[in-house]
């Protein structure tokens, strides 16, 4: 039965590969994707916290800084940028803010996440104080202004004179209040 | 058995082709588009330009090929006497075409790249705009003026299911088109509020998924006006079919002046709709109102014409809970000469006349009635 | 060994027999070959003229969704597993499948899934609505209750194809018959060891991407979810990993059916045997690497977008070989025209033809208008119905003989190809049209500029799904009162161990290993 045992070899084998590619799928192919991400800036995300560096500032070069604020879906409150856009040198560190106001009767928690335009000039925009670092719980009808300080990379490509930077607020209330996500 | 096959091969084939040009010869008659759209801009035009050069490079193969094959299949059939020979591989023809049909891709591949290089092309706008994909509607802003607006099917429900005929601009036309500038560079900022839509101009060459928490950009320069219509090109639930892309583009002037317009609408609505008002506001306002338009019936101190017009001092609805009363306004009340305020008064006077019979004459329900309130009401009748 | 099948239905439910379960997988891909179908009818129907006439827009969504899944997942993967099953015993000289137990189990397993899934339909919220690519949000956080049975429906899909699989690579790794070195073997069970492989590294990432929904559904986990962190553009680039592999599944084994039958009808053997062998290994690899083609619009930077439409290009190649390789083998033959051959010429041309549009659809910058059109639709019929359903209809006329012993009529045959193959294009052809004048597909109703060739498309339609219907007739006409033909080689140009053994083929075949010399 030399056949049989070879059959039950190559179908461990085999079986083996299906279980690997199913921990591929789970394991693997997220993290990578955030990695392609980070390096191709597909999708505009912004990183996190960024240690400042000493770089001189740029000032012979002036950059647009654009904001952007948009509530998902069932999100009531009001948000929205207090400046529209700010002009920067590169290098040079600004601090610009975001207000929000939880409209409703009940306390809420929301996440703001970031988009870049251009997608792939995320990499040249360093935040090293950020609202979006964390979740932000807002008691009923309490108001709050939303710090972000940034700084534009003097790396920045030459072709590129206006960044747009959008935060989109998410309603995670139910999400942070389940068991599993406190887990996380 | 292989005669009469040829024969059924000829006459279906030649059914076949007939059937495609009457097609076509219809399609043409009733000025119905086959082809892409050529577009009104540089980034349609260029995909249009590539799509044209694939379809030769492809007809030229596709007829050089089965051309041979046609050929074959006349020429070496059993019924002619064919006898079968036995050869089965050829280096130099197996090579050769392997290396061919690469060349010819690696030359297409250099239109590709410049077609694509021209949609990327997004620096250095005139104007944003960000585009926002609702289940089922989209949501055009004007970013730093202050001005954003919901644009929604126009077609009645009435059309859709078949009770009433269906109009000439049948699912093409909404609310409220977006409008843009002629000869400006215009740059869409385009993300998804819900599940993920996409936003599509056929004519600008413009097509781009809205994800949510996710900004992408794309762009669209014309300098021929008129009104482009699109689709919602992603799958999104029931309404995917129902919610179309309408773009007006007006020659500049036009367009300032739309946007003029659409600003004071804004400053308008900010300052009224959206303002939250003071007790003492709204009494100021609600009398005016009132005189202008209820007291000829409910007398200018509320009393009304016992028998003829209810008076409105000490009303069970003046008293109840405002819903009730902001309905009457709204609603009318059938079968008396109250009438509906609806389309007459706006949001800010409704409430304050309301606002006003709720605590004037010695009426004191001393609560606030927001023109929001009545925008609430309206939306959720 | 030598005793014949079991009576009753227990020779079906406990069989370990490669023919029984072959015919099980055919019969079974069948039945959901025409419920796919019906919801395509029910799709065309609608289409049939603007407005909503017959049903909601929700149950449209739920139709194409259905529709898509039954027909990949319950009718062409199925049918080939099945033409597997039976053939590749014996063209490679083994007795059996490896793993004949196992075999069984793949096979039972099946129907559960689809009924699990058709019952959706019945639950309250109706059944997936998402489209059959289920691209989340829409099919997590917006999902109707039902998608839970989903999930666990393509859970065991998943483990009968993976388990299907395996056998077919044990089977072939170990079984063949002394002499039979692998540059011997029939291409359609290269073809299918190919698949196999492709089918084992990909449907575990499909359980992976619907495992991830679960956990986002019901235990707060955020794979795809922006507001937790996650990204539901990465949903997509985990779906077409699996998915674009996934059409080479579907269609290579249909390539490898199309290589035994142009040759046998040409009498003259295939041309360029091992640069097919290779072409498909090459269509297999490149398979892996182009999978954002499909993510054109979804906003990746350029030089992603360029790699995709290069790597995308790339794969013209190949399959532009294999089809040269066909029409070379075909010329100096000695042709002949029965049915399975008029399909497979019927799939070189329209197969080809959709090879062409995919070409187009490679090229990123016209993609931005074809995306998610009924240019897409109409291309993927092409490659999937006139490719797939077509080589797998040749096939069914081609050893049915085998099988069962009896020939079928060949005029109800041709009758049947020439409904089909007409009715194939009435409905496909114009759907190019509309795509490009800008209909996009999914839609439940439409502008009144696209009536004309929605109504073309539908009338098309109901003649191609006539044609299935024909083709269940023949079928059935030819096991109950075809004439009986009991010549081993049934046709006059088949080659291979398989035309060796009596016709009909005995329950068991190649008990004591042929010698291939």
């Amino acid at each position: 039965m030399e056949a049989n045992r070879s059959n039950r070899t190559l179908l461990g084998q085999l079986l083996l590969l299906a279980a690997g590619m199913f921990a591929f799928a789970i394991f693997v192919m997220p993290p990578l994707y955030d990695l392609f991400c980070e390096i191709t800036g597909l999708g505009g995300k912004t990183k996190g916290v960024y240690e400042a560096v000493e770089v001189k500032i740029d000032t012979s070069r002036e950059v647009e800084v654009q904001f952007l604020a948009s509530n998902n879906e069932s999100m009531p409150w009001v948000f929205q940028p207090t400046e529209h856009h700010v002009v920067v040198h590169p290098g040079e560190a600004r601090k610009v803010t975001f207000f929000a106001h939880n409209t409703t009767g009940r306390d809420m928690v929301a996440q703001a996440i970031p988009s870049m335009v251009p997608n792939n000039t995320a990499d040249y925009f360093h935040k090293t104080e950020c609202f979006c670092f964390n979740n932000q719980p807002l008691a009923a009808g309490e108001k709050a202004e939303l710090d972000l300080i940034f700084i534009v990379d003097p790396d920045l490509p030459a072709s590129v004179n206006s960044l747009t930077l959008s935060y989109t607020l998410f309603d995670i209330t139910d999400s942070v209040s389940s068991p599993v996500a406190q887990l996380q | 058995m292989s005669k009469r096959a040829k024969a059924l091969f000829l006459s279906l084939l030649s059914l076949v082709v007939s059937l495609s040009f009457a097609g076509s010869a219809i399609a043409a008659s009733t000025g119905r588009e086959l082809n892409m759209p050529q577009g009104v801009t540089e980034v349609s035009q260029a995909a249009y330009d590539i799509h044209m050069i694939m379809v030769w490079v492809c007809t030229v193969i596709g007829v050089g090929v089965f051309g041979f094959m046609f050929y074959v299949m006349y020429a070496h059939r059993k019924s002619r006497g064919a006898v079968a020979e036995n050869f089965h591989e050829n280096l130099v023809v197996e090579l050769l075409w392997t290396i061919v049909p690469a060349i010819i891709l690696i030359v297409m591949a250099v239109p590709a790249t410049t077609a694509l290089m021209k949609v990327y092309n997004t620096e250095n706008p005139d104007i944003d705009i960000k585009v926002t994909g609702y289940q089922w509607k989209w949501q055009y802003e004007y970013v730093g003026e202050g001005v954003k607006f919901m644009s929604e099917l126009n077609t009645s429900s009435d059309e859709i299911y078949g009770r009433a005929p269906k109009g000439e601009h049948y699912l093409r036309e909404v609310t409220q088109p977006l409008v843009i500038p002629a000869g400006k560079k215009v740059r869409f900022l385009i993300t998804g509020n819900d599940v993920i839509h996409s936003w599509w101009v056929p004519d600008f060459g413009v097509k781009r998924d809205a994800v949510p928490g996710l900004f992408t950009s794309a762009w669209a320069k014309t300098d021929q006006p008129g009104i482009y219509v699109g689709e919602c090109t992603e799958l999104c639930g029931l309404g995917h079919a129902f919610m179309p892309v309408v773009v007006e583009v007006k020659e500049e002037a036009e367009y300032n002046e739309w946007l003029a317009g659409k600003k004071a609408e804004a400053a308008e609505y900010a300052s009224t709709i959206g303002k939250t008002w003071t007790f003492d506001e709204l009494m100021v306002r609600g009398e005016e109102v009132y005189t202008r338009s209820c007291a000829s019936c409910h007398q200018a101190d509320g009393k009304g014409i016992p028998g003829v017009f209810p008076a409105l001092k000490g009303s069970p609805i003046a008293l109840g809970p405002p819903e009730g009363h902001i309905g009457i306004l709204i609603n009318g009340v059938a079968g008396t000469s109250m009438q509906s305020f609806a389309d007459q008064l706006s949001e800010v006077d409704i409430a304050a006349v309301v606002h006003y019979e709720r605590n004037a004459w010695g009426n004191d329900v001393g609560d606030v009635v927001q023109p929001v309130d009545v925008l609430n009401y309206k939306q959720n009748q | 060994m030598a005793h014949g099948p079991a009576k009753g239905i227990g020779r079906w439910l406990f069989t370990t027999n490669h023919k029984d379960i072959g015919t099980l997988y055919l019969w079974f891909s069948f039945a959901m070959f025409l419920l796919g179908g019906f919801f395509a009818m029910v799709i065309r129907a609608e289409l049939f003229q603007p407005g909503m006439q017959l049903v909601k827009p929700e149950f449209f969504n739920q139709m194409t969704t259905m529709h898509g899944l039954v027909m990949v997942f319950g009718a062409i993967m199925p049918a080939f597993v099945g033409l597997a099953n039976w053939m590749i015993p014996m063209m490679i000289g083994a007795p059996d499948m490896a793993l004949p137990r196992m075999n069984n189990l793949s096979f039972w397993i099946l129907p559960f899934a689809f009924a699990i899934l058709t019952s959706t339909l019945f639950m309250d919220g109706g059944g997936p609505n998402f489209g059959w690519t289920f691209y989340a949000p829409l099919s997590t956080t917006y999902a109707p209750d039902s998608v839970n049975y989903f999930i666990f429906a393509m859970h065991i899909m998943g483990a009968s194809s993976i388990m299907g699989s395996i056998n077919i690579i044990a089977t072939v790794m170990n079984m063949r018959a002394p002499g039979m070195t692998y540059m011997k073997m029939p291409l359609f069970v290269w073809t299918w060891v190919i698949t196999a492989f492709l089918l084992v590294a990909v449907m575990p990432v499909l359980a992976g991407a619907v495992t991830m929904m679960l956990m986002d559904i019901n235990f707060g986990t955020s794979f795809f979810n922006a507001a937790g962190g996650g990204d539901p553009v990465l949903f997509q680039h985990v779906f077409w990993f699996f998915g674009h592999p996934e059409v080479y599944i579907i269609i290579l084994p249909a390539f490898g059916v199309v290589s035994q039958i142009i040759p046998t009808f040409s009498r003259k053997p295939l041309f360029g045997y091992s640069s097919m062998v290779y072409a498909t290994a090459a269509i297999a690899f490149l398979s892996f690497i182009v999978w954002a083609h499909h993510m054109f619009t979804v906003g990746m930077p350029i030089a992603g977008e360029l790699y995709f439409m290069y790597a995308t290009m790339l794969i013209a190649v190949p399959t532009g070989v294999k089809v040269f390789n066909w029409i070379t083998t075909m010329y100096k033959g000695s042709l002949t025209f029965e049915t399975p051959m008029l399909f497979s010429i019927a799939f070189v041309i329209l197969f080809t033809f959709g090879g062409f549009t995919g070409l187009m659809l490679s090229i990123a910058a016209a993609d931005m208008q074809y995306h998610d059109t009924y240019f897409v639709v109409a291309h993927f019929h092409y490659v999937m119905v006139a490719g797939a359903v077509f080589s797998g209809t040749a096939a069914i006329y081609y050893w049915l003989p085998k099988w069962c012993g009896k020939m079928y009529n060949e005029t109800m045959g041709q009758v049947q190809f020439w409904v089909a193959f007409v009715g194939f294009n009435i409905a496909f052809m114009p759907q190019h049209f509309l795509g490009l004048a800008g209909m996009p597909r999914r839609y439940a109703d439409y502008g009144l500029q696209f009536a004309d060739w929605n109504m073309v498309s539908s009338v098309g339609a109901f003649i191609y799904g006539g044609a299935q219907l024909m083709l269940l007739f023949n079928v059935v006409m030819t096991i109950r009162n075809g004439k009986p033909v009991s010549d081993p080689k049934v046709w006059e140009g088949a080659e291979g161990l398989e035309w060796t053994v009596p016709t009909p083929a005995p329950y068991h075949t190649f008990a004591t290993p042929p010698t291939v010399k």
